[in-house]
């Protein structure tokens, strides 16, 4: 028995890209809430300057990471969350009896939901582009895109852990509301996070999502509030705990009668 | 030789025993029945032997591994179809048939030829390549037993296979479960509560009822355990009485105007007693034989019919569901 099976994780993924495009209503209407976001508040705070907020840049494109981050969040944690609808459909039970490692089906399973929640992150960094965002370069890039292969790779992790433990549905908006706009709000996509009150630093300290937009704005805009570097590491090191949590989760879930 | 073999399984869910410590084996490439209502605990033996779910004490071996200690082992030599559907609906058949054989790690031409051949099994050919969602509930089913079947399994799970299917569809799932037992040599287990379908398939039967396999041997010797055919004459005049000293009458049970006599092979029989009522002067308005089923053997077993237990466990899990609901 092999510990991973690449046919496997190649069909999980294949899976995923066909359920993705015959639902790409459901993706492009996932699009408009992180646009909204961007032209409304870019708009309106567009001659704001935030004490925090690197000098010479416009509020807007000092957004626009942020925005590019909670897409990724909201795309990973649905993409983690699958799982929920593959055990109220059956199919979990079909994946499970299949003589595949739990890791090749976690691997698969990840390979799938991160490239969904990438083309939306990218589809937000084009659409941004037409908003006047410069795309600093190809060093810039590659470094963001190692940013935000690392987020969906962590919230992937998360929905995994939250949809092995849970029976049914019925806890999905609970974790929406619960975990991923806390996460959205506290990760300092909309603000910078150096000038805040001292009670609420240590949620934003916390909370993986603000290393992975500081590391974005580092790579794209130049100036972060930590390192690059260790916004990277400290990423990294979260997202390896967090997989291991939901792989371990998810080998143990209960399969639904 | 036995290709399943289940020692003391027992499961519990909180203080529920579903499966309380049964024992039995399925040789190898017979047909193995485990019969009995809703919830006897028969969909819950087959989750634990196809290691969806771990005992709670005794263990099994299937194909020779232990479903504890070698899972991937037994997954790889086993194929289950679900009592409720496992499908992805966002698919086509012949995706999902596509995912399943690179589940199983299946070289690219014999994917190819399997995805046709089982198709073609399932009279599925024509509507291959539309999705699930749009099936019927038979075709569903069918797709559902062809992929169980693709990666050539040594022992095939079926729970409740025809479950609310039409008498053809079921006639022909029938069929197909034959055949493939007869040509491929697969070992199947198969759960239902339909009494038919356990005497029409099974080489062998295990009557369950709350968790426990209370009987188990061929239909025939189960039926035969019950006793003898019964033929009930209905009686216009005359005394019960000279019957029950004909030496092939086992025993007579008289009640009203009806008189109920153990026979062995009652059709050959009733000529018989036609000839020896007129002798004495009997009058017999009607005659009718029945033959043991193995509903009989389940009254015989529990006390109960098949579908006494189900109507009460459906309206249990009717109420159960409205509890849910209500949350």
């Amino acid at each position: 028995m092999k510990a991973i099976s690449f046919q496997a994780i190649y069909v999980l993924w294949l899976r995923e890209m066909k359920r993705t495009w015959r639902a790409k209503s459901r993706v492009i209407g996932s699009l408009v809430m992180p646009l909204f976001f961007l032209v409304f508040m870019g708009a309106g705070f567009r001659k704001a300057t935030l004490p925090g907020m690197p000098a010479g840049v416009n509020y807007m494109t000092f957004l626009i990471p942020g925005i590019v981050g909670m897409t990724l969040l909201f795309g990973s944690m649905f993409g983690g969350l699958q799982v929920l609808w593959d055990k109220e459909f059956g199919f979990l039970k079909e994946i499970m009896v299949t003589p595949v490692t739990r890791l090749s089906i976690v691997l698969g399973r990840m390979a799938g939901g991160s490239t969904s929640a990438l083309i939306q992150g990218f589809m937000i960094l084009i659409l941004s582009t037409f908003l006047g965002f410069r795309i600093p370069g190809i060093t810039g890039l590659l470094v963001c895109v190692a940013f935000m292969l690392l987020i969906t790779f962590t919230f992937i992790g998360l929905g995994l852990a939250f949809a092995s433990k849970m029976k049914d549905m019925h806890g999905f908006q609970l974790v929406m509301n619960f975990v991923v706009f806390p996460i959205f709000f506290l990760s300092g996509a909309l603000f910078p996070i150096q000038e805040l009150p001292g009670f609420i630093k240590p949620l934003i300290y916390i909370d993986p999502l603000t290393y992975g937009i500081d590391g974005m704005r580092g790579a794209l805009m130049g100036s972060s509030a930590f390192p690059v570097w260790l916004d990277f590491a400290v990423l990294s090191s979260i997202c390896i705990v967090i997989v291991s949590i939901g792989s371990i989760l998810f080998e143990t879930t209960e399969v639904g009668q | 030789m036995e290709i399943v073999s289940v020692k003391n399984l027992t499961k519990k869910f909180k203080d529920f025993t579903a499966v309380d410590g049964i024992t039995f084996d399925v040789q190898e490439g017979e047909i193995f029945g485990l019969l009995g209502p809703n919830g006897a605990g028969k969909t819950t033996t087959i989750r634990m032997l196809i290691t969806l779910i771990p005992p709670f004490s005794g263990g099994a071996t299937v194909a020779g591994s232990d479903i504890l200690k070698d899972r991937d082992r037994v997954r790889e030599n086993i194929g289950i179809v679900f009592q409720d559907p496992a499908l992805d609906r966002q698919l086509t058949g012949r995706e999902n048939l596509d995912f399943h054989a690179r589940m199983y790690n299946m070289p690219r031409e014999k994917r190819l030829q399997k995805i046709t051949e089982v198709l073609e099994l399932a009279d599925l050919t024509e509507k291959a390549d539309e999705l699930v969602e749009n099936y019927s509930g038979g075709m569903q089913r069918r797709l559902e037993i062809a992929r169980g079947l693709m990666h050539a399994p040594k022992v095939l799970f079926l729970d409740e296979p025809t479950l609310g299917l039409d008498v053809q569809t079921r006639r022909k799932i029938w069929d197909y479960i034959q055949k493939l037992n007869r040509d491929q040599g697969t070992t199947i287990l198969i759960t239902t509560h339909y009494m038919d379908e356990a005497d029409y398939l099974c080489g062998r039967v295990g009557i369950m009822n709350r968790g426990k396999i209370v009987a188990l041997d061929t239909p025939r010797n189960l039926k035969n355990l019950i006793g003898a055919d019964v033929v009930t004459l209905e009686m216009e005049n005359g005394d019960p009485g000279p019957f029950g000293k004909l030496d092939y009458v086992k025993k007579t049970v008289a009640h009203g105007n009806l008189v109920n006599l153990s026979v062995e092979n009652g059709e050959r029989k009733i000529p018989l007693l036609m000839e020896f009522a007129q002798s004495q002067g009997v009058k017999i308005k009607s005659v009718e034989l029945h033959k043991p089923s193995l509903e009989d053997v389940f009254l015989q077993y529990t006390g109960t019919t098949i579908k006494e237990v189900n109507t009460d466990s459906e309206e249990r899990s009717r109420i159960g569901m409205n509890i849910r609901r209500g949350r």
